[in-house]
Formats: structure tokens, sequence, C-alpha cells
């Protein structure tokens, strides 16, 4: 392998250190793991503001009894459209993109193992997305079932768009497997000579697991949506009782994808805290050994969990127990996980600098979303939980404080070595402190909301409910308007003066191969392999 | 420090904000009016006290370690990375901990799927968007529909106390029986959800889920669908009154005779319709001969 690598750098070396094409050129054709990561990124950022104004839409509907804006049918098509447009257009993009930037500067590769294909897999996203958008300018409701689409609700009674809300799940599905597929290929074998499995960079490992998470379920989808298509148009009745047929086999399908789809959402996210904690802490990681492995277990019991979000449905005593202790069980290895991150700050030396106050954010948040997550895990106590604003309250610690909190960490980490532009620490500040204030008013008092009886996905509410919405939306829109600050900060990072020259390293605590290149990062880098000791 | 100790204190002001100032919303889940729903609410509150405490020793570590180790006091990092010793320990305290709330959750659990014994038996059936019950064994039933009017809705008329969650039939049950209900639904998936009785149930179409109410206290206890359904899944309220078992006999006859009385202006209707409909047919057809 060293010597296939040594050799395609010399033919680099051969023909000049060329750069990337001009204009719009350079980015349709690109190859580069660079440039394909800043485009998964740069269209994570811009669905982060449509999914955005949908929220907020939501929460202006829901800012007093009654009819405010929108009628029901809208709204469950921006709640529908929300949730889609969240988990695939943005979570999954992103950490896409950051695996792009940084895997193979993580491993000492010079790009990934199959870069054409990786220029498809996030070509797709944009067609993908601008076919569900357009279903929203289509004459008849757009998609408006819900991110869960569960029939009969989405066949025999969706409406007409659904088709093309099936056919981008599956161009979104095929992205996702080509770049999981190209993820698992790259750091199988593009590792530096020396680079053993159990030296990666967690980030790198907790990559490799999501791949497969992803390998493994996105077919699942796949296949749900198809059997959705043929229900709808073939005459089969997969979820049809009347034709012999069971509506509950649809939820089945889904959340087999759906309970590893969420780990595939915070895993790589996992990984990014597990960089970002020991640096700034000035301490290695504690127990790297025991985070690849609950990283593992987690994945491993993500895929036997997934009827925990169908104990209503009528499911029989022994699968609910079954479902049940498993549940609880994910518990253990998150807790370790969460256990790890505070042994390493204890006795560190610590500073905190944007990425770190994200990654302490997401730390208390998440463990709160874990704690929310345990409750949900007690069947009796699900049954009175489910559904209700208590797991919309749930799913957003562990998504928006979870998942997002730490792409925001990544992203401030990472940006002095992809632009060699330091970010501004003081408008980064600001950003962090409303989105976590803006990010607590705004869900913090949906647990009490779904306590006291408010299901999710009504467009009206009665009276009771009234106080707990208002500041509810309240914090969406500060939540909301704090993210423009980061687009401004991004801005100026890409796109401003260049301050003051940065070194390799650029925070004094950061180690591994991507903080040996220079910053900016040139356009190709490791065309020789590294060698690790 | 200071300026870290003053945004500290806004942030955990801001969490407590929605807490201390708003007391008068409920925050809690109801404990509600049956055996089952205590039991969930004491399971509930169980699993919330242990989480507290859970929370309570790791955030204290982490606040304390975040105040003692600051590279601007002159803390210096350890070298320690592993400790194989505390790492067991961190695994096994939690997994007795999961036990020990396994054990009432399974108890609570196997409580809620005895369905035996019932006293009377009520299906529940949703439709798009309103709620049928049948007392199967008194030969009654009814839809139960929003009575919200639309003016209250679309802001031209004053907010009841019971907005959206008023309707026009209730279901109502004596207290002190357990009632089975036999839960489904016509066209998507709804759920029967009334949290004052620890029930939600799924109800789908062509499959027919069982579970039960025992309710101690008389009284009027309102729920919501609980799935979403289609558009007007929001408006379509559930509202059970508890009555005791003399007024429930009274109701029952009331309605027996009311029933019967309605069946034969329906059968009378039907028949009207069903002539409608042939007369229409009949002249298509004509219209249709001519256009060819």
């Amino acid at each position: 392998m060293n010597e296939a690598l040594s050799h395609h750098g010399d033919a680099h070396a051969d023909s000049g250190a060329h750069g990337p094409d001009k204009g719009f050129k350079r980015w349709l054709f690109t190859t580069n793991h660079k440039d394909i990561g800043t485009l998964y990124l740069t269209f994570s950022l811009i669905m982060l503001f449509v999914g955005g104004f949908m929220a907020l839409v939501i929460r202006l509907e829901l800012f007093e009894p009654g009819k405010v804006l929108i009628n029901p049918e809208l709204f469950n098509q921006m709640t529908t459209m929300h949730g889609l447009i969240m988990v695939f257009g943005v979570i999954m993009p992103a950490m896409a993109g950051l695996a792009n930037w940084l895997i193979p500067m993580m491993i000492g590769a010079p790009d990934m193992a199959l870069p054409r294909l990786n220029n498809w897999s996030f070509w797709l996203l944009p067609f993908a997305f601008s076919m569900l958008g357009s279903t929203l300018l289509m004459s008849g409701p757009a998609p408006d079932f819900g991110w869960t689409f569960y029939a009969p609700l989405s066949t025999t009674y969706g409406p007409k768009s659904t088709d093309f809300f099936i056919f981008s799940i599956h161009m979104m599905g095929a992205s996702s497997i080509m770049a999981a597929l190209n993820i698992v290929v790259t750091i199988f074998n593009m590792r530096a000579p020396g680079m053993t499995l159990m030296k990666m960079p967690i980030f790198v490992w907790n990559w490799l697991v999501t791949a497969f998470l992803l390998l493994a379920v996105m077919p699942v989808l796949a296949g749900c949506v198809t059997m959705m298509l043929m229900d709808r148009h073939f005459h089969t009745s997969f979820f049809n009782a009347a034709g012999g047929g069971d509506p509950i086999l649809f939820q089945h399908v889904f959340w087999f994808f759906g309970h590893p789809e969420v780990y595939i959402l915070i895993l790589p996210g996992f990984g990014v805290i597990s960089e970002i904690i020991p640096t700034f802490s000035r301490k290695k990681l504690f127990g790297y050994t025991s985070m690849v492995y609950a990283t593992i277990m987690i994945a491993f019991l993500g895929f036997l969990v997934w009827m925990h979000h169908m104990f209503t449905t009528g499911a029989p005593f022994a699968a609910q127990l079954f479902f049940m202790y498993v549940t609880m069980l994910v518990a253990v290895p998150t807790g370790i996980k969460v256990f790890n991150w505070v042994a390493t700050i204890f006795k560190g030396s610590i500073t905190f600098e944007t990425p770190m106050l994200f990654a302490l954010g997401f730390l208390i948040m998440f463990t709160i979303g874990g704690f929310s997550g345990l409750m949900l895990a007690l069947v009796p106590s699900d049954y009175q939980y489910r559904d209700s604003y208590f797991v919309v309250a749930h799913f957003h610690y562990v998504l928006v404080s979870g998942s997002l909190f730490t792409i925001f960490a990544a992203v401030y980490y990472w940006l002095p070595k992809w632009t060699g532009n330091m970010y501004s620490e003081k408008l980064g500040q600001w950003h962090f402190w409303l989105s976590v204030i803006g990010m607590n008013v705004a869900f913090l008092p949906m647990h009490f909301l779904g306590l006291a009886g408010m299901p999710r996905r009504i467009p009206d509410y009665a009276l009771q409910f009234t106080d707990f919405n208002q500041i509810c939306t309240v914090g969406a829109f500060i939540f909301g308007f704090a993210q423009l600050i980061f687009l401004y900060i991004v801005y100026q990072a890409c796109f401003g003066p260049r301050k003051q020259a940065l070194t390799n390293q650029v925070w004094e605590g950061a180690h591994g191969l991507e903080w040996t290149l220079p910053s900016p990062v040139p356009y190709h880098t490791f065309e020789t392999a590294p060698q690790i000791v | 420090m200071q300026r870290f100790i003053a945004r500290l204190i806004l942030f955990i002001g801001s969490c407590c904000l929605s807490l201390a100032a708003f007391a008068i919303p409920a925050l809690n889940m109801p404990y509600g009016v049956s055996p089952i729903s205590h039991q969930i609410y004491n399971l509930h509150m169980a699993a919330f006290y242990v989480c507290c405490v859970i929370g309570a020793v790791v955030f204290s570590v982490l606040i304390y370690s975040l105040i003692r180790f600051r590279k601007s006091k002159g803390a210096k990092a350890a070298h320690f990375h592993e400790h194989l010793g505390i790492e067991i320990l961190w695994t096994a305290i939690p997994t007795l901990i999961l036990i020990v709330l396994a054990i009432p959750a399974t108890w609570v659990l196997a409580n809620i799927h005895n369905t035996e014994q019932s006293q009377l038996t009520i299906k529940v059936t949703g439709y798009q968007w309103r709620w049928k019950y049948e007392y199967l064994d008194q030969g009654i039933s009814f839809f139960s529909n929003l009575s919200t009017p639309l003016d209250q809705i679309n802001n031209k008329a004053p907010k009841d106390e019971w907005y959206l969650l008023e309707v026009d039939n209730p279901l109502v049950v004596p207290v002190n029986t357990k009632v089975k209900l036999l839960v489904t639904a016509q066209d998507v998936i709804h759920a029967w959800w009334v949290p004052s009785l620890g029930v939600k149930q799924d109800a789908v179409p062509g499959f027919i889920n069982e579970n039960w109410i025992y309710i101690t206290t008389p009284g009027e206890y309102r729920g919501q669908c609980g799935e979403l359904c289609g558009v007007n899944h929001g408006f379509m309220p559930i509202l059970v009154k508890a009555v005791s078992q003399t007024e429930f006999d009274q109701w029952v006859k009331q309605h027996q005779k009311r029933a019967e009385h309605l069946l034969k202006i329906e059968s009378l209707t039907l028949n009207k319709a069903r002539a409608a409909t042939h007369v229409a047919h009949a002249r298509n057809t004509v219209e249709l001969n001519a256009h060819e």
C-alpha cells in the first residue's frame, strides 16, 4: 500500500501541484475530498435555514390557541418537511461533510478511496431535496404524514405528491449508501502505514461504525418506501389489513431503519466530542479502548431496540419486555461515554474556546436527553409519554443539543485548519450562549407540556397549554436567529481578510495527523503517506 | 472567572425560568384516577428521581472540574488516561440501577396486560376524525365528535374553558368497574389517550387491541388522539364521564330506547337513500346512452 501511495504522490509531483478548476466546474466535477466536504457542509448549512424557517412557522402557529398563521393542512406539511429536512438534509450531510474533510487527513490518506463515487453521492442530494421541496409547490398537499410516514396515512390516504417523496427518499438513500461504502473502503484500505485500527483517531472509529450502520439500514428504508410505492400503485397490500397486510409491518420495517438511524445521527458527533474535549483539557482521552467498544456496543444494541417506538401499537407483553430491557441496556455504553468524557476533563488544564463550549453544552444537554430516553424506555411510563411533547422534547435534546451542537463544535474546531483563518472568538461565544439559552427555553417546557398531556403534531391546542407554548416559541426564535451569527462567522472565516498566520497545530492541545498539515491545508495532502509510530 | 460564573448563573437561571415564574400550569404527569395511572405515575417519579441522582453526581463532578482545573488558574494537566477498576465500576453500577428500575416496570406492565375479569366491554373505533363507542353487551353505539364551535377555532368567538376538549357525546362508564376496551380504527391509525386514566392505545385499522380502565373517582376526564391521523388530528378529543353504577344503569336505559328509535328512522332513510341512488343510476345510464 505504501508503495502505491508514494507512486501516486510522485505522479502528482511531476505534473506540478495543480490546483482546483475555476468557477462552477470546480464544484460540479470535483473529486477532491476537501471540495466535496465543503459542498456537503454548505448544502447542510443552507438546509439548516430552510428547515429552521419551517420550525419557526410551526412555532408561530403554536404561539396561541386558535388559528394564528397557517391552516392545519399546511401545518402538517411543515412538521413533515421540517423533520425530513433536518434529519436527511442537515445532520446527515453535515456528518458526511465532516467525514469527507477529516477522515483522509486523519488517517494520512491523499483522498477518499472512491473519489468519483464521492462526487456522485453528494450531487444526488441537491436533486433529491429539490424534488422533495417541489412538492410544496404542487397542487394538492405536500407530504403531510409526519417524517415517520406511517401507513396507511401515507399509502391509501397519502397525497399525490407522496410518489415524489418516495423517489427523493430513494435518492437520499442511494447517496448515503455510497458515502458509507466509500468511508468503509477508505478506512480499511488507505490508513497510513503503522496506523492500526486501535491507533485510529476516535472520530474515524465512530464514523467507521456509523458507516456500517448506514450500509445495514438504508436498504431497509429503500425497501420500506418501495413497498409503499407498490401499495399505492401496484395493488399490493403490504400495509393494508383489508388485503391481508398489516399497518404495523410498516412500523417494524421503518423503525428497523429508524432506530439505527438515530445512532447514525449521533455517533459521528460522539467522535467529534472525543476529539475536542481532550484538546481543550490538554489531556489524553480517558479510556480510548472502552470508548471504541462502547460505540460498537451502542451500534449493536441499536439493531435490537426498534420496537420501543411501538410500545402502544398493541405489541405483545413478551416483546415489550425484551425491547424494554435492551433499550435500558443502551444506557450502559452511553453512560460509559459520558463518564469517560468527564474523566477526561477531570484534572485537565481547561480553556473555554467556542468548540469546547459547544462540546460542554453537548455533554450536559445530551445527558439530559439521555435521561428522558431512559424514562421513555420504561414501557408503562412510555404509554403516557409516547406521541406527546415529552418525546418531542427528548429527541430535540439529543438531536439539537446533541448532533447539531457537535456539528457546530466541529466546524469551530476545524474551521481554522480548513480556511487558515481564525473565526471571531467573541462572536462564537455569543453564538454559543444564545444557542444554549434559546435551545433550553424552546425545548425544556416541552417536557412539561407532554407530561400534562399535549399530543405532538397538533396545529392547535387546549387553553391549559398556552403559557408553555408561548415560552417555547420565544426560545425557538432566539435559537433560530442566533444561527445568523453562525452564518456570519463562517462567512468571515471563509471570505474575510486573513487576520493572523496560524500554526500547523492551531490549538495548543491538538493532536493528530490533520494538525501536522499547514493551515489552510493545501488542496492535496498526504500524497506521500506519513509513517505512524 | 467572574465572567464565567455570571454566565453560568445566567444559563442556569434561563433553564429554571420556566419552572419558577410559571408555577401555575401543570408541570408533571397527572396522578390520575385509576390504579394503573397511579402505578405509572409512581414509576415515572422513581425513574425521574434516579435520573436526578445520577445527574447530580455527574454534573457536580463536571462543574467541579470546570471550576477547579482551569488553565487560567494555572492548572496543569495530569497524565492518566486509563483505569480499569473505575471503568468496571461505572459499567456495573448503572447496570444495577437499571435492574432495580426494570423490576417495578415489569410488574406494572404485567398489570396493564391483565384484561381478565372485566365487567363491561366497550369497542372504541377511531375514524377520521371522531371516535365511535360501542357498548357490546348493551347494544349502544354512538359517535363522539368535537363540539367546539368553528368560530372559536378561527378566533371569531371567545374560547371556552374546554376549548378543543369538548365533545357532543362523551363516553360514559361506571366507577369502580373494570371496563375492557377493544380499540380499533376504520381508516388510518389513531390512538386513544386519556392521561388521567393512564391509557394510551393505538387504534389500528384491521386489528383489535385490548386495554382496560378502572376509574375510582366520578368525574370528567379528557384526552386527545395520540397518533397523527391527518388534517384534523388535533380536533378529535376524548371525554370520559365516570358516574356511579345507578346513574350508569339509567343512562344505559335511556340510550337503549333512543337507539331503538334511531334504528327505525335510520332504516327508513336508508331505504329512501337506496331508492334515490337507483333513480340517479338509471338517469346516468340513460344520459350515457344518449351520448353514445
